[in-house]
């Protein structure tokens, strides 16, 4: 009903059934596929692809010493290559400590406040996302292989809930566009079926780095939604469902989108 | 200092030409944007780059503002002799950033 | 040897769809007013100041964008020229120009006959669809150029949009 004017047949279908297109795993398609061959080489090669500049400020942080421990990561988790294969891979994680999921970004700053006594690194700083790109870099080309995890199936289900929820004043689900039209256009770019494989990306149209939750937020924006904060369990229990919907898919970080 | 990424090979035939690839971190601010108050974020660009050869200028840039953030520049060489590859970059403010490579030739 | 791996294929453009794109790019360019963007005259003032006037001969310069662009933030361009590039004939330098940027000039790229090939490959801001026209300056003091029209087009839900 509400979606009326944009596509009247579809969305009477849609408010009877509210039940999408989930993307069967033959057909599942990173969004590296949808993009010009271009911007495909552009990550390919390690030379030209601009996140590699944020994977070596990630490597000079993970070797600096902070805080009043005066402790670098190296000093706990020594060479990144060996102790950080995988992990982004298999993240978000249940924290037996808070009893809820944590992504890379809330497992780098719990080491910095409890390890190393220094102060967490601001969403979205240039410092934790470069420690979040080099430490995903080190599962690039590994399976994303969310943990069995029992504790983690609620929050996993709220965020296929969250992934199904329409939003915003647009009101449309991620799932309408990126279930139900994927491989279609918006306006003149390609609708991807968004997984969450490849974060953090370098985004041409942000000329940097950024998150996962960054891009929710920006798609949030776009369905005139007011976007969840940094860090929030809702952004969180997203990453957990977007992780399990892109089971076995390659580990890409750091992609290059546009 | 800003991070640079450069891609040079480590060995050479005599007289191969070879590809280099250069790319510095750098915002390219292009002084034409507004900032969240509406106030133009200030120029702020690399706007020379210089890559030398034994001492001796090679192949350099002027740049403008319609060049991309993180800079990247590729361009070719030909393997003359083992040496120092150096690449400069200088910012609007007369600052400069220097990256030196190593090259056998063969 | 190493291998270079951005494609030098151009997209094939259906003119039917290349209305509707041209459109679509127009309305999203919005990022720059309008006041503050080159023109053709500009660009064509840009050359001249480039060349000091001298004739321009079309042809010998590649200018290798996609036809279709996914954003113009980055855009991958390539130039090549046709020339030996010995001691007695090769480029001295590529300008790149453009005429709808706030600014004509892209970047002047200077070469030696090191330099083993006239190319140059670098990634440029196009704030609109426009024509991207690069001139190479030879060693005899003679002129070429090159040019390529390209569709900028924007990526879906554009941050801040």
């Amino acid at each position: 009903m509400r979606a009326l004017w944009i596509l009247p047949g579809c969305a009477m279908l849609l408010a009877v059934t509210s039940a999408h297109a989930e993307i069967a795993a033959h057909e599942r398609k990173s969004g590296a596929e949808f993009m010009s061959p271009q911007t495909q080489a552009m990550q390919a090669d390690d030379a030209s692809n601009p996140g590699m500049l944020a994977v070596l400020d990630g490597e000079a942080a993970w070797n600096e010493k902070a805080g009043a421990a005066n402790k670098a990561c190296a000093d706990c988790h020594g060479a990144a290559e060996q102790s950080m294969k995988g992990v982004s891979a298999r993240y978000p994680a249940f924290n037996a400590a808070t009893s809820q999921p944590i992504d890379v970004a809330g497992q780098v700053n719990q080491c910095r406040t409890g390890r190393q006594q220094a102060q967490p690194l601001r969403a979205e700083s240039r410092e934790l996302l470069a420690l979040t790109t080099y430490i995903g870099l080190q599962s690039r080309g590994m399976s994303v292989a969310p943990p069995d995890d029992e504790r983690l199936t609620p929050f996993r289900e709220r965020g296929k809930a969250l992934f199904n929820q329409r939003l915003g004043q647009l009101n449309f689900s991620c799932a309408h566009c990126h279930e139900d039209n994927w491989g279609r256009k918006l306006g003149s770019a390609p609708i991807p079926q968004a997984h969450a494989n490849a974060y953090p990306i370098y985004r041409l149209e942000w000329q940097d780095v950024g998150s996962l939750q960054r891009r929710l937020r920006n798609c949030m924006s776009g369905v005139r939604a007011a976007p969840y904060s940094y860090g929030s369990i809702e952004f969180i229990e997203l990453e957990l469902f977007l992780a399990e919907r892109a089971r076995g898919m390659a580990v890409e970080t750091p992609g290059v989108r546009p | 200092m800003a991070r640079a990424l450069i891609n040079v090979p480590a060995k050479a035939k005599k007289g191969e030409i070879i590809e280099i690839k250069t790319m510095l971190s750098h915002p390219m601010e292009t002084g034409f944007r507004p900032a969240a108050d509406g106030k133009l974020v200030p120029r702020n660009i690399i706007k020379r780059f210089v890559c030398t050869y034994d001492g001796e200028a090679v192949f350099s840039a002027d740049l403008f503002p319609a060049i991309s953030a993180n800079p990247f520049l590729s361009f070719t060489l030909v393997a003359t002799n083992s040496g120092v590859i150096t690449f400069s970059w200088t910012d609007d403010n007369g600052q400069t950033q220097v990256q030196t490579a190593k090259i056998e030739v063969a | 040897m190493k291998t270079q791996i951005l494609s030098t294929q151009i997209s094939k453009t259906d003119p039917s769809r290349r209305t509707f794109l041209a459109g679509a790019a127009g309305a999203a360019v919005c990022v720059i007013a309008p006041s503050a963007r080159a023109t053709p005259e500009e660009m064509a003032q840009a050359i001249k100041d480039f060349t000091g006037g001298k004739p321009v001969r079309e042809g010998g310069v590649e200018v290798d964008i996609p036809v279709l662009l996914e954003s113009g933030h980055s855009v991958p361009t390539i130039v090549r020229v046709d020339s030996p590039m010995n001691a007695q004939n090769y480029v001295r330098a590529i300008a790149v120009f453009n005429e709808r940027n706030p600014q004509p000039n892209v970047g002047v790229f200077h070469l030696t006959p090191r330099s083993g090939r006239a190319f140059v490959s670098t990634r440029i801001r196009l704030g609109d669809s426009q024509k991207v026209v690069a001139v190479a300056q030879m060693s005899d003091g003679s002129f070429r150029s090159g040019s390529i029209d390209v569709i900028v087009t924007l990526p879906a839900c554009v941050e801040g949009a």
